[in-house]
């Protein structure tokens, strides 16, 4: 009698022999230069049931450039633990070779000369090849998609959203889950949601006033003889992290007793299995996967891990699937008298030069960006650097915008939000599209006030506590907030009050006086009447005025750490 | 603290509108600034207080708005439900007393924090004995989510 529990280490064994059949096989693919379609795409089928996730794409439609971070410090449980485990250490820990296609897709040593040499990744017309092939060979499959889709790019902002609803209507997602998606409103929240050809899940979307569910929770797919429950579990501080007056009807959080309740009900209507459809974040999925009871999968999105092999904690797998449409995952069930019996996943690299587009959604994409062909691919500057923005701290990206900041608007110290989104830029020329991949959202003007000393401390601290607190519930996600002008010490370790020290202002290196105030200009209020320039005006006139981009290292940021 | 007995009493109600047996709340009275370890007593007696089995507290790990901070507390066959919030500048939030014929021992209100702090319930069971829950809200300027 074979329990759960070791099926279970059995699946993850054949997922670690099949990651090293799939991906381990790229590099050498590579090097012989013979990688394929069909090598990227092999998969022994396995079991009743298919998982397809895709997840944080932000609107990116065609094909990117995404360089993956070389800082994501874990701290308390998660420390050294996936994901926050980064270059050398992660190539190690899946062996992966230096210089392979893997350690280009996953990793971000030599990230220009690996980008050069395997092309860009995504696209949603290659994506759409990957769905069609897995559906082919796997009519009993469901495609969820965890959220962040409707936001983040030029086409995305001048739509409204509209046009990853119809990409996403025509790729097939069966339901989706929500973050960004909010920060459009929620009338056009609503009047998107009409014209979905899948569910908006959220469990943990209630109505303010009430404090009653305000979106379904869940729903049930019958495929191939199996009744499969999937709870949608929405970004749990939206209304903290992003401008909660732009959708006030609703709360979130993560109530942990609501998606106990919701799949304590889905196991009662005798479900075969339940798929949690979440961008809480992984640490926090880690988390509730060890204290909610009776999820098999957990989808996880949010903070934009890509991971080679699922994460196991009790009976629950967990797959994080990567963002801006790098990766699609597989995942293969065995599902038989209710029970999950074992699996076998890949995450899928989605090398666009290797995976041959699918002509309906190359036409779909070509229709929608059409009207913006020329705005979208218009040069604005050259760089001489890498620009990108991953990591807990300042990238080459945040550096170029605060110092736009600071110069447009006459500042002493620029604040840029750390999200995890917008894609790299190689050596070479900046469009309108790049400058708007890394700063597209409907709330981005540039403010400009006076700040003192002590506010600003108390910022940095607040944001730190967001991104370092032990207990991952207490976690938002996202990043360290970006500075410009600004140079400051930080134990991430620490409690909450005493990460930050040594902050300086770096134009004449003085200490920054807590009674004295300072003018800053930053973007991404979450206030209510912020006044100012779009945040891509700014970047973008800026960066004419300099032509081309040259950036020193940022030497200004310290950390710490025992 | 802001929060009236008729606050307390209309935002009770609406959780448990189904519930027509009697319970009462009852908004404490801004005493001088006891400690919560004081207060605790008070309700107790001095009795002793267990943490955990008995009394659930449900609040949001992080507050969306300190101005009204939703929670609810549950006791099965509890008479009385204490809940502070200790790191207010008067910690006492309300009082849940339960009658015999109640059909569910829960409450929830909004209640204000001025900042990150623990929220307290101590809840008085059918057998006489006090058990403790806590709860971690955190009160943020917020700003940058990814």
């Amino acid at each position: 009698m074979i329990s759960r529990r070791e099926m279970l280490q059995w699946g993850l064994a054949s997922s670690a022999a099949l990651a090293g059949l799939g991906f381990g096989n790229l590099s050498r693919a590579f090097a012989q230069q013979a990688l394929t379609q069909d090598q990227l795409l092999q998969f022994d089928d396995f079991g009743n049931l298919t998982l397809i996730h895709i997840t944080d794409c932000h609107a990116h439609l065609k094909p990117v450039w995404f360089r993956e971070p070389d800082t994501n410090i874990g701290v308390g449980e998660a420390r050294g633990r996936v994901p926050h485990v980064v270059g050398e250490a992660f190539q190690q820990m899946f062996d992966i070779a230096p210089g392979s296609a893997e350690a280009y897709a996953l990793t971000y040593p030599d990230f220009v000369d690996l980008a050069r040499t395997y092309g860009q990744m995504g696209g949603f017309d290659r994506i759409a090849t990957v769905v069609k092939s897995i559906r082919a060979a796997r009519p009993n499959s469901l495609l969820l998609d965890g959220g962040d889709t409707w936001h983040g790019s030029y086409t995305s902002l001048k739509t409204g959203g509209e046009d990853m609803v119809r990409v996403m209507n025509l790729l097939g997602s069966q339901a989706m889950t929500a973050h960004w998606e909010f920060t459009f409103g929620t009338e056009r929240v609503t009047e998107l949601m009409a014209m979905m050809q899948q569910p908006l899940l959220g469990a943990n979307i209630f109505d303010k006033v009430w404090d009653e569910p305000a979106f379904e929770p869940s729903k049930i797919f019958e495929t191939g003889g199996l009744r499969v429950g999937v709870v949608g579990q929405a970004f749990p501080y939206l209304p903290i992290a992003n401008p909660g007056w732009i959708f006030p009807e609703y709360s979130f959080g993560i109530r942990e007793e609501r998606m106990q309740q919701v799949v304590d009900e889905l196991r009662a209507e005798g479900v075969d299995l339940v798929v949690c459809l979440s961008h809480n974040g992984f640490d926090v999925d880690h988390k509730m996967a060890s204290r909610v009871r009776g999820i098999d999968v957990i989808l996880s999105g949010h903070t934009h891990d890509a991971i080679p092999e699922p994460v196991v904690v009790g009976e629950t797998i967990i797959i994080a699937s990567g963002s801006h449409g790098k990766f699609v995952s597989r995942v293969d069930l065995d599902v038989r008298d209710g029970k999950m019996m074992g699996f076998r996943h890949k995450l899928i690299p989605i090398f666009s030069d290797v995976i041959e587009p699918d002509a309906e959604m190359a036409g779909l994409v070509d229709e929608i960006r059409a009207p913006y062909e020329a705005e979208l691919t218009e040069v604005i500057g050259k760089s001489e650097d890498l620009l990108y923005r991953r990591g807990n701290f300042n990238g080459s990206w945040d550096d170029l915008i605060c110092e736009a900041i600071m110069s447009e608007r006459d500042a002493e110290i620029a604040l840029s939000p750390g999200v995890r989104w917008g894609a790299s830029v190689l050596p070479g020329d900046i469009t309108r599209e790049a400058i708007h991949s890394v700063t597209s959202m409907t709330y981005g003007q540039v403010y400009r006030n006076e700040m003192s000393g002590e506010m600003l401390k108390t910022v940095m601290e607040d944001v730190a506590d967001n991104i370092f607190n032990e207990d991952p519930y207490y976690q938002q996600g996202g990043d360290m907030v970006r500075v410009g002008g600004l140079g400051y010490t930080i134990d991430p370790y620490a409690r909450i009050g005493n990460r930050i020290s040594d902050m300086r202002l770096l134009k004449d290196d003085s200490p920054i006086d807590p009674a004295r105030n300072y003018i800053v200009a930053g973007w991404a209020s979450v206030n209510e009447g912020t006044e100012g320039p779009q945040i891509w005006d700014v970047v973008e006139d800026h960066i004419r005025k300099i032509g081309t981009v040259s950036l020193a290292p940022n030497t200004s940021i310290t950390v710490h750490g025992d | 603290m802001k929060i009236q007995r008729r606050d307390v009493l209309v935002a009770g109600a609406g959780a448990v509108a189904l519930v027509s047996m009697p319970w009462a709340a009852m908004a404490q009275e801004a005493g001088a600034a006891k400690t919560v370890d004081e207060l605790i007593a008070e309700f107790t007696g001095g009795a002793e207080v267990t943490e955990g089995e008995g009394v659930s507290l449900n609040a949001p790990e992080i507050a969306e708005n300190g101005n009204t901070v939703p929670i609810s507390v549950e006791a099965p066959g509890a008479s009385a439900i204490l809940v502070l919030a200790a790191g207010n500048p008067t910690p006492p939030v309300a009082t849940f007393r339960f009658g015999e014929l109640a059909g569910a021992h829960t409450a929830s209100t909004r209640i204000r924090l001025a900042q990150t702090q623990d929220v307290v319930a101590v809840a008085k069971l059918a057998d006489g004995s006090f058990v403790k829950a806590s709860s971690n809200v955190k009160v943020t300027i917020g700003g940058c989510g990814g």
